[in-house]
């Protein structure tokens, strides 16, 4: 058994940590400030195996089926629901580019099906069909409550044994060789120091940060934060809109109903790099903007109120694809999920897990293409199929 | 839903269902909202979100003013989303 630091106290983190208390190791966990702070609690609760390439197509097929078992696994109710994600195309190009997908999605046990625009209106009851000529269908795509989520992880992870704290800071990283040797905390305005064997950077927007603490430059896994923000409704009835209903082509806008109360949460592709790593301030231009899209694709919308608006990161790389792997001898990173953490968790926290507990995973992640060192190297993947 | 005082009146959640969470080692504000959606109605916390704060007080052995309330949200009440796209779409 070795001791094991992970930096992040999101989604990420917190599930890395329940994966490798599970395999027997002693874990220590840091959030600098509350668990969840970071993106995780900031997301739109969406879950896709639809992707456009065979990689995230194949992880988040695996990522999905740790999913539908994970309510069961972590003992607690998480709000795992599989409504489906449904995406619309808006011409003839924009069709046949579905077909594609959905053949590749096929070819990788994805049951996505193109439908027309009467089965869009039964799935989706306040759908304005017009516009649309076609969707692309997965029933088996799903929601889940990030919250609840990421608090089922950490109760389960702190009963193995996890030391999972928050509001504490890491503040250095002590490095022999290609080797980090100990970590520093800073906790209740006093810094500390643990001995470790292994570290893993699971910080997402952060992660820059502490690959410049472990003597790495900061620019080596290019990790940019961009302003996302959503917009939510009241609680409307049920079953108006329980897929991710997505027109890529109206600048990827969205909607799709909370599946904790029911009320219509809306997003769109309308982003802007982050000022600082503190400018969570939602913006009237967004919610103008995400609203005139709402409406179009369900014109009741109109008449609903909204509630809330908020703000959190996409830590993007520049080809939209996470970082993960090994930066050193013991240094790890998950980081740069580009919105699509909370969805990639399950597999992507027993993937990492597996590699630094044993060396190798199971899981089918490739780690090639997620390789933190592609950038450096300047390889760069298709961009990865963004949306929450 | 546990216990019968209702602390907030949008979602339903009870004193009981508060001092059961915090009692379970949740006391960061924060993540009390989120998990019990305290707060996250249409009113936006006003009535519920000084109380929770006095409950966590009480429990903490904090001072009510050492708690900061959790970050407010827009909008301040409630808004057609008709006045904000307009009268006709685009």
């Amino acid at each position: 058994m070795s001791k094991i630091a992970i930096i992040g106290g999101g989604i990420i983190g917190v599930a890395t940590a329940y994966e490798l208390a599970k395999l027997g190791e002693e874990v220590v966990l840091f959030e600098k400030n509350y668990f969840g702070s970071g993106s995780t609690f900031r997301c739109a609760t969406g879950i896709r195996a639809q992707f456009t390439d065979e990689a995230n197509i194949r992880l988040m097929k695996y990522s999905v089926e740790r999913w539908e078992r994970l309510e069961e696994e972590l003992g607690a109710d998480i709000g795992f629901n599989q409504t489906g994600y449904l995406f619309l195309a808006t011409s003839e190009d924009e069709v046949e580019a579905f077909k594609a997908n959905i053949k590749l999605q096929n070819k990788f046990g994805v049951p996505t099906r193109l439908i027309d625009m009467d089965e869009g209106k039964e799935i989706v009851p306040i759908l304005n069909t017009e516009p649309f000529l076609a969707g692309a269908w997965n029933p088996k795509d799903a929601k889940a409550n990030p919250f609840k989520t990421l608090f089922a992880y950490l109760r389960r992870a702190r009963e193995l044994g996890v030391d999972a704290r928050e509001h504490t800071e890491v503040v250095g990283l002590e490095r022999e060789g290609d080797t980090i040797t100990a970590v520093k905390f800073r906790s209740k305005g006093k810094v500390e120091r643990v001995k470790v064997d292994a570290v893993l950077n699971a910080c997402n927007a952060w992660a820059p940060l502490i690959n410049g603490m472990a003597g790495l430059k900061r620019d080596l896994v290019p990790i940019k934060a961009y302003k996302h923000q959503l917009v939510k409704t009241e609680p409307l009835e049920r079953g108006q809109a329980e897929p991710l209903v997505c027109p890529p082509s109206w600048n990827d806008a969205y909607i799709i109903q909370d599946g904790e109360d029911g009320g219509i949460i809306c997003g769109a592709g309308i982003e802007h790099e982050a000022k600082s790593l503190d400018d969570v301030e939602p913006t009237y231009d967004f919610l103008r903007g995400v609203l005139r899209y709402a409406v179009r694709i369900a014109p009741p919308l109109r008449y609903a109120h909204v509630v809330r608006q908020w703000a959190g990161y996409y830590a993007k790389t520049p080809d939209s694809n996470p970082a993960i792997g090994k930066l050193l001898d013991n240094f790890y990173i998950a980081a740069g999920f580009s919105g699509h953490g909370f969805m990639m968790a399950p597999a992507v926290a027993q993937a990492m897990a597996e590699l630094i507990s044993k060396g190798r995973s199971k899981v089918p992640l490739d780690w090639e293409w997620y390789d933190p060192y592609r950038f450096e190297r300047g390889e760069l993947r298709s961009s990865a199929f963004q949306i929450g | 839903m546990a216990g019968k005082t209702i602390v907030c009146r949008c979602n339903d959640v009870t004193v009981e269902e508060i001092e059961a969470l915090i009692d379970s080692g949740v006391t960061d504000i924060e993540e009390i909202k989120r998990l019990l959606r305290v707060g996250m109605g249409p009113c936006q916390g006003r009535t519920c979100i000084p109380i929770v704060i006095s409950i966590l007080a009480r429990k903490t052995g904090k001072k009510p003013e050492e708690i900061a309330p959790p970050k407010a949200r827009v909008p301040v009440r409630p808004v057609r989303v008709e006045v904000i796209v307009g009268g006709a779409d685009e």
